[in-house]
């Protein structure tokens, strides 16, 4: 195989549904691929697990799969998605039984599991590199979730034994379209040159639309056609590590150098050191040729030899956080917002939480006091939030700040208070070999 | 001058560490973001945000710098308290930064 196509699905857990169907419709691709696990996604999928609330899988899974299964199927392409979560086995099931309800015969799903390591952890935290000083031995009673962030080798194997459907839990990113292009083009794991490019087609394709001009737009400086109706992007990738990134016809956004650079950029540190499972991917030397419009070329990606180290990345509970808000408009609302704000911080000395923070939305909520210093709104809405070590003293922060209608300033409307539980996150090292993954495959019936 | 005239910028998280690309819209202008967006300057900018340190990593092939700044985001995404606690706000601050006339800033 010379070239393929990989279609980019999703570039987060509640990402938009008509461009994927749109791709899987008419984009003549080989491979589509959703990204849809955040740093925050498989805690908050395994607090769910707990309560009983949901599977532990995305809670978009089955919404996606009906409106491209049967599209893939009709046109061979072939799913790759990191939609498993919390029980990726669980979401592998989930979309073989979707499938037989569908009428779709000889369809085989093949979950990758292994990321989880959660039981080893607990049970002997020697392997893990910890940061920071906070280990797990001391924090044992509150770990919530130990995910590796697996490679994108198990992929590959998934797809040389035939998965037209392939569901990880916690995976690199960029292996999600790093392991279509090493089964496709029988890349060597060693080929850190190979990897390296396929790493960088990856992580410019995980966001979907943010390199469509998705996330760019600044009206008079950057102005970008059709957001409404924005086009995910697909990539053609071929056997020599040539990239080239483009989306369909007829849909909004642009690809342009500029919002390739963006997302070449995004959320990575050293551009020379880009940490990966498999490879240490090198953008230094990065350049973007536009060869037509809404096509561009990536040249000059590369990569250097793996560290066999994997990042895990592992949550605990940390209390709860109690939130409220209430707003202020008119003349004097600054005035008044800080007088509530006063009323509520003289309300809560008794030593409830261990962090509170005030801001005023519309003056320095984002940035602080110093960049928006001297500008008074029209409006204002004071947040108060509060870390606490129990549900009932978070739930007193909202109380209060709703208690201001009737005790409080004059004016205030629009009251709003919700209790989260808090969540602590670090991330450290784990040598891949104590990460063992494995594949299992299920399938619909032959008729 | 500020930055926004001759550059644009997009940020992300990676748990407390937060990143700006500063990308030039024109390559003749790279060499003034390597001479303006120095890492001192832009923790003084966003020194309301930034409790750690700024690493700069320069890329001329793509026009751009890349901006690490470390402890930025009030403890990380899932504990924090801000409002904004993936930081993807703080690529628009760094845009205001003035250029060519920091003697005064």
């Amino acid at each position: 195989m010379h070239k393929v196509r990989i279609g980019a699905g999703a570039g987060y857990s509640g990402d938009r549904i008509d461009p994927a169907v749109d791709l899987a419709k008419r984009g003549n691709l080989d491979f589509l691929v959703f990204e849809c696990l955040a740093e925050r996604t498989i805690t908050n999928a395994q607090l769910q697990l707990l309560s009983s609330r949901q599977k532990g899988y995305d809670p978009f899974l089955v919404a996606r799969m009906q409106a491209v299964l049967g599209l893939c199927h009709q046109n061979n392409i072939r799913i790759i998605t990191n939609m498993g979560a919390a029980a990726p086995l669980a979401a592998a099931q989930c979309i073989r039984d979707l499938a037989h309800d569908m009428g779709l015969d000889s369809i085989r799903v093949a979950a990758v599991v292994g990321d989880d390591i959660l039981t080893q952890c607990t049970k002997d935290s020697a392997c893990l590199k910890e940061e920071h000083g906070y280990t797990i031995a001391e924090h044992r009673d509150q770990i919530i979730s130990a995910n590796a962030y697996i490679g994108a080798e198990s992929i590959a194997k998934a797809l040389d034994k035939g998965a037209n459907v392939v569901v990880t839990g916690r995976a690199a990113d960029p292996a999600l379209f790093l392991g279509p292009l090493i089964h496709s083009f029988k890349w060597k794991m060693n080929d850190w040159d190979k990897l390296g490019k396929g790493t960088a087609a990856g992580h410019l394709l995980e966001c979907a639309g943010q390199i469509c001009g998705g996330y760019f737009a600044d009206p008079g400086k950057k102005d970008v056609p059709q957001l409404a109706h924005i086009g995910f992007p697909f990539g053609d990738i071929y056997a020599d590590g040539r990239i080239e990134i483009s989306k369909l016809d007829n849909t909004g956004g642009y690809i342009t150098p500029a919002t390739v650079k963006e997302q070449l950029l995004y959320e990575i540190h050293d551009p020379a050191r880009y940490l990966q499972p498999d490879v240490i991917a090198d953008f230094s030397n990065v350049w973007i040729e536009e060869i037509a419009t809404n096509r561009v070329r990536i040249h000059d990606a590369t990569g250097h030899a793996k560290t066999n180290h994997l990042k895990v990345s592992i949550s605990y509970h940390d209390g709860f956080i109690g939130e409220g808000q209430i707003s202020y408009a008119g003349i004097g609302a600054v005035a008044r917002a800080q007088l509530a704000r006063d009323i509520i911080k003289e309300r809560l000395t008794e030593n409830i939480y261990r962090d509170l923070r005030v801001d005023f939305i519309g003056m320095n909520a984002l940035h602080g006091d110093q960049l928006s210093s001297g500008h008074e709104p029209y409006e204002v809405r004071l947040r108060v939030l509060a870390k606490c070590d129990s549900r009932e003293d978070a739930e007193r922060i909202g109380n209060e700040v709703e208690a201001l209608y009737t005790n409080g300033p004059s004016g205030g409307g629009g009251a709003w208070k919700s209790t989260r539980p808090a969540v602590f996150l670090t991330s450290p090292l784990i040598a891949e070999s104590h990460v063992p993954t494995s594949i299992i495959f299920m399938e619909t019936a032959n008729s | 001058m500020i930055l926004r005239d001759i550059a644009h910028c997009r940020s992300g998280d990676k748990g407390d560490t937060a990143n700006i690309s500063v990308i030039a819209y024109e390559d003749k202008d790279y060499e003034l973001l390597v001479k303006e967006v120095t890492p001192e300057r832009v923790a003084e900018h966003l020194r309301d945000s930034v409790k750690g340190t700024v690493i700069r990593y320069e890329i001329p092939r793509l026009g751009a710098l890349n901006l690490v700044l470390t402890h930025a985001l009030s403890g990380g995404v899932v504990g924090s308290l801000a409002l904004d606690a993936h930081g993807k706000s703080l690529g628009s601050a760094l845009l205001s930064l003035p250029i060519g006339s920091h003697t005064n800033n």
